[in-house]
């Protein structure tokens, strides 16, 4: 390993070397104040970092392919990662509870998101699926009140831990079919096996997409979403939609593309049905939610059934690449948006998550209530939104690639969910009896930034466009 | 600039409307009817300008150099995406007809809405600058991204300020237009990919699609996603189920709005694009929207017929006006379409009105129910007289606008099949029923003499007798909405037959 290569992982570097800061600290003189600066002046050297190592994008080691494709995505994460940070001081900030230990989970899942999104071999993708699951549970299950949280962790831990077993039962098949781990090696051998022994790679990369597919909580492995999603503190719950999902989206994207799945007619028969499940069946299920974050749970899985559709027509570099950048940037903005202001809204008041406690939220607190709007909206895809755009390059990528049930799917799933985000919205414009206007510009920064960064990607897309397309 | 600028007016002038709120509850009001009447008297100046309105030289299509007006300006260029409007006879005379209906909205709503008044006129007037945007946004992007963002403050509208059914109304309304859209969006989407594949640019712009080469069946699946977004709104038989809920929850502005305006985007796309865009998938589809039509006539009628809510009986019946708007659509003949463009705008002050008599009559009785109604005439002359010449204006009483407009579309017609001519006739036997009908179960019969009710105002009377005079003119001296529009059809027809190598 050479210094370049170094300079290709400073990302990384940083963000274990914060890490280990954290941890003196804790041990040196615990102090809750001091660890959530540690954290944001090391997430913000990240970012940093992920800028710097651009210009030595390359493979380091057979293990992690340092590319600004995975740069830009792991700097979005750390963004993603920042607002869960703001976010979680206010949510934590009135119980006694310690929780130096919750800023330094945050950085260790952070970090196997960040390997997640530059691994080019089956082994790191295992390490940091793992490192960033590992460290989930205890964040889900931190709040010392309360047995929701600990219901959502045990959950999410023992059906995350048959999901790797599984993922790694699918490595050791597509070992045994091709003799590779790296997914350049399978990609070269991709055909070759396949004409050889197709009944094992069909069982291997069917496991790797049970497994990957419990991760991004597509149907049918979506069981444990909407009360994982409800029981995790909030701000957690924000991280779980946006970083751990997306890096997971980028890791399955880049085994994708360069184990060249897509030449396994099988596999893709198998994710188109994945597909139109999660699209119709995220979207019914949403219908009859009447918690917010069980809601967003359930629209999430929609959204990745979207995000499937675009990977289904994705052979290389073009336009298919660029749909998922802006969609998956378009989705964990508008994610955080939203989540920004039920943190506000909702604390960590299970009851206040119920859509009836957002009644009258226009006139209660127009700014929250306005936030949240743009951000439902977004997520409907109405245009002038982010969520319009990312929608506009779906449809457009699977016009290009002549995908009609899943295009069907996608229309009609979208028409479904206008019920459900309407459906908040009605409640929040709702005129109450009395009006008690509250004030107060607590956090108000945050969601102001996050929303209008929504109305600026859809509204005027043209520089993101082009960012994207020269990754 | 001229458009961008009505549009900004309106945007802008919503902003202040809502924040004027803050000087006091009556402000808003004013405020909002100054902002219309300012973008109103803009667009007149502007217009003295333009080259002659009544010009014998067609509107070219496919040519911007021979509109009124063109406007281009990068915004996407990456999809070949721009910020295109243009404007010709058509467009113009819905933009005027929309500012007129806006001021009449705004006036129509002068002291009925209690609550948040800031807030609604706000929403009334980005309503108005959607509909402003769908009517001269030239680029296919743009206009579907104008047709989706007006639905919000509308369904503000009804959500807030509707009656007793409001979240039901304002959700069906939203979806059935959202849903259609999305197939809309598909087809634009489509249409793009295609015309990128043929020429390696990509481009929304409506000029340039037009002559997009593509299979007759994929023509034949894209005109029809854009039939169905129209015709939900417009709205055709049987995409009509969510104008009656939706018309009768609205708030008096609402439904002004909704029925003077909304509903002509649905025929407006039909004549701008789903017919020129697929001229031949348009010509085999044609017989079954003509159906489509007439079926909406005599079906809305009978509907209509059978009605006790006051404004669901109106709502019926702009199901039947627009059928006649279908039929002339797809007539695709001089006639005929002079009738279609005639009677959106005819239908569009017969329809405001009435709604706005049927508000005046909400704020005072509390109730639509023709039932609980009945001699109103004795207890407000004027509220009868006036609801008297919109009734018999709305049944298509010859010298007023609407006779002109059905009459027109019925000859168009004939000339393309006699035997649904005759169907369509019937609308207007059924009409003329229940806008009678309507007519004796709310102002006569006997009086209740307990009633204290205040007749129609100054205010209303001047509304009023704007669109009272607009009907006369319309029905009296067609002449100058006949030469604004010829100009454009003849274009359009030209263009479609050279397409086609027939008639629709």
């Amino acid at each position: 390993m050479n210094l370049s290569q170094m300079q290709a992982l400073m990302p990384l570097l940083i963000l274990s070397l914060t890490a280990v800061a954290l941890m003196i600290q804790a041990s040196i003189k615990p102090d809750q104040a001091v660890a959530w600066v540690i954290t944001a002046i090391g997430l913000v050297l990240t970012i940093w970092g992920a800028n710097y190592a651009r210009d030595y994008s390359q493979s380091v080691t057979i293990l992690l392919d340092v590319d600004p494709w995975g740069l830009f995505f792991s700097s979005l994460m750390v963004v993603a990662a920042l607002v869960t940070l703001i976010l979680s001081r206010d949510s934590f900030a009135n119980e006694g509870q310690r929780k130096e230990e919750y800023y330094l989970l945050l950085v260790l899942s952070l970090l196997g998101a960040l390997v997640l999104i530059q691994s080019s071999h089956m082994v790191s993708l295992l390490l940091g699926m793992e490192l960033m699951g590992v460290a989930l549970y205890v964040m889900i299950a931190f709040p010392e009140k309360g047995e929701l949280p600990v219901e959502a962790a045990i959950k999410y831990l023992v059906l995350s831990a048959c999901a790797s077993a599984i993922l790694l039962y699918g490595f050791a098949l597509l070992y045994a079919a091709t003799g590779e781990l790296s997914y350049a090696g399978l990609g070269a051998k991709a055909g070759a096996a396949y004409a050889q022994n197709p009944l094992l790679i069909m069982a291997g990369t069917g496991m790797v997409i049970s497994g990957i597919g419990f991760k991004l909580s597509l149907v049918p492995f979506h069981m444990w979403t909407p009360d994982v999603y409800q029981g995790a503190p909030t701000p957690v719950t924000g991280f779980l939609a946006t970083v751990s999902k997306g890096a997971v989206f980028v890791a399955l994207t880049r085994m994708y593309l360069d184990g060249q799945l897509y030449q396994y007619p099988s596999l893709i028969s198998a994710l188109v049905v994945i597909a139109i499940a999660s699209m119709l069946i995220g979207n019914l299920l949403a219908l009859r939610q009447n918690n917010i974050k069980r809601l967003l749970a359930y629209s999430s899985i929609a959204h990745f059934g979207y995000l499937l559709v675009v990977l289904i027509a994705l052979t290389g570099k073009g336009l298919a690449s660029d749909a998922v950048t802006y969609y998956l940037t378009a989705y964990v903005v508008t994610s955080l948006a939203a989540f920004a202001v039920i943190a506000r809204v909702s604390g960590e008041d299970a009851t206040q998550c119920q859509i009836s406690a957002y009644e009258g939220l226009f006139w209660r607190d127009k700014f929250q209530a306005t936030c949240l709007t743009v951000a439902l909206l977004s997520l409907a895809g109405i245009p002038l939104t982010a969520g319009f755009i990312g929608k506009f390059y779906v449809i457009t990528v699977g016009l290009q690639s002549s995908l009609w049930a899943l295009l069907a799917a996608v229309v009609v799933g979208s028409a479904i969910a206008i019920y459900y985000y309407l459906r908040i919205i009605f409640a929040m414009s709702k005129v109450p009896a009395e009006t008690v206007e509250q004030s107060g510009y607590s956090g108000r920064v945050l969601a102001l930034l996050l929303t209008l960064l929504v109305l600026a990607l859809g509204s005027w897309p043209e520089p993101f466009i082009n960012y994207a397309t020269s990754l | 600039m001229l458009m961008i600028n009505l549009i900004l007016i309106l945007l802008v002038g919503g902003l202040l409307a809502m924040l004027s709120e803050r000087f006091g509850s009556q402000v808003p009001r004013r405020v909002a009817l100054a902002v219309v009447l300012i973008d109103l008297a803009y667009l007149l100046v502007s217009l003295s300008g333009l080259p002659e309105l009544t010009g014998l030289q067609a509107t070219v299509p496919g040519d911007p150099q021979t509109w009124l007006m063109h406007y281009r300006a990068e915004w996407i260029p990456a999809f070949g995406i721009s910020f295109e409007f243009a404007l010709d006879g058509i467009s113009l005379m819905m933009v005027l007809l929309t500012l007129v209906l806006g001021a009449v909205a705004v006036s129509s709503s002068w002291t009925d809405v209690t609550i948040k008044r800031g807030f609604f006129e706000a929403n009334l007037l980005w309503t108005l600058a959607g509909v402003l945007g769908v009517f001269m946004a030239l680029d296919l992007f743009l206009f579907f991204l104008f047709w989706e963002v007006m639905l919000i403050p509308m369904y503000f509208l009804i959500a807030i300020w509707g009656h007793e059914q409001r979240a039901y109304a304002a959700m069906k309304f939203f979806i059935f237009t959202q849903a259609s859209g999305l197939l809309m969006l598909v087809s634009v989407l489509c249409l793009a990919t295609i015309h990128q594949g043929n020429t390696g640019i990509w481009s929304f712009s409506y000029f340039d699609l037009l002559n997009t080469q593509m299979a007759a069946q994929t023509a034949y699946w894209l005109m029809l996603g854009f039939f169905v977004a129209f015709v939900v709104k417009l709205p055709g038989f049987p995409f009509h189920t969510w104008l009656p809920d939706a018309h009768t929850q609205a708030p008096t502005a609402g439904s002004v709005i909704l029925a003077g305006v909304l509903l002509k985007t649905g025929a407006y796309g039909l004549i701008r694009f789903a017919v020129p865009l697929f001229p031949q998938a348009s010509m085999e589809f044609a017989p079954i929207a003509l159906w489509l039509g007439a079926a909406g006539v005599v079906y809305g009628a009978v509907l209509a017929f059978a009605q006790t809510d006051f404004k669901r009986l109106i709502a019926y019946s702009s199901v039947s006006h627009m059928g006649f708007v279908l039929l002339g659509v797809y007539a695709w003949n001089q006639l005929a379409l002079q009738g279609a463009v005639m009677q959106m705008v005819a239908h569009g002050f017969s329809t405001a009105a009435l709604f706005m008599i049927a508000g005046s009559l909400q704020e005072r009785l509390h109730t639509r129910d023709m039932r609980e109604m009945g001699g109103l005439w004795h207890n407000m002359p004027r509220m009868g007289a006036v609801a008297m010449f919109f009734i018999v204006a709305s049944l298509g009483l010859p010298g007023l606008g609407n006779f002109v407009a059905e009459f027109l579309v019925l000859l168009g017609l004939f000339q393309v099949d006699r035997w649904l001519t005759v169907v369509a006739a019937l609308g207007l036997i059924t009409g003329a029923a229940y806008s009678l009908l309507l007519m004796q179960r709310s102002f006569q019969g006997e009086p209740d003499e307990s009633r204290q009710l205040t007749d129609f105002g100054t205010r209303e009377m001047l509304t009023m007798a704007l669109m009272m005079v607009a009907l006369i003119v319309l029905g009296l001296y067609p002449q100058p909405v006949l030469d604004m529009a010829q100009p454009v059809l003849e274009g359009l027809l030209q263009f479609s037959l050279t397409v086609t190598g027939g008639p629709l």
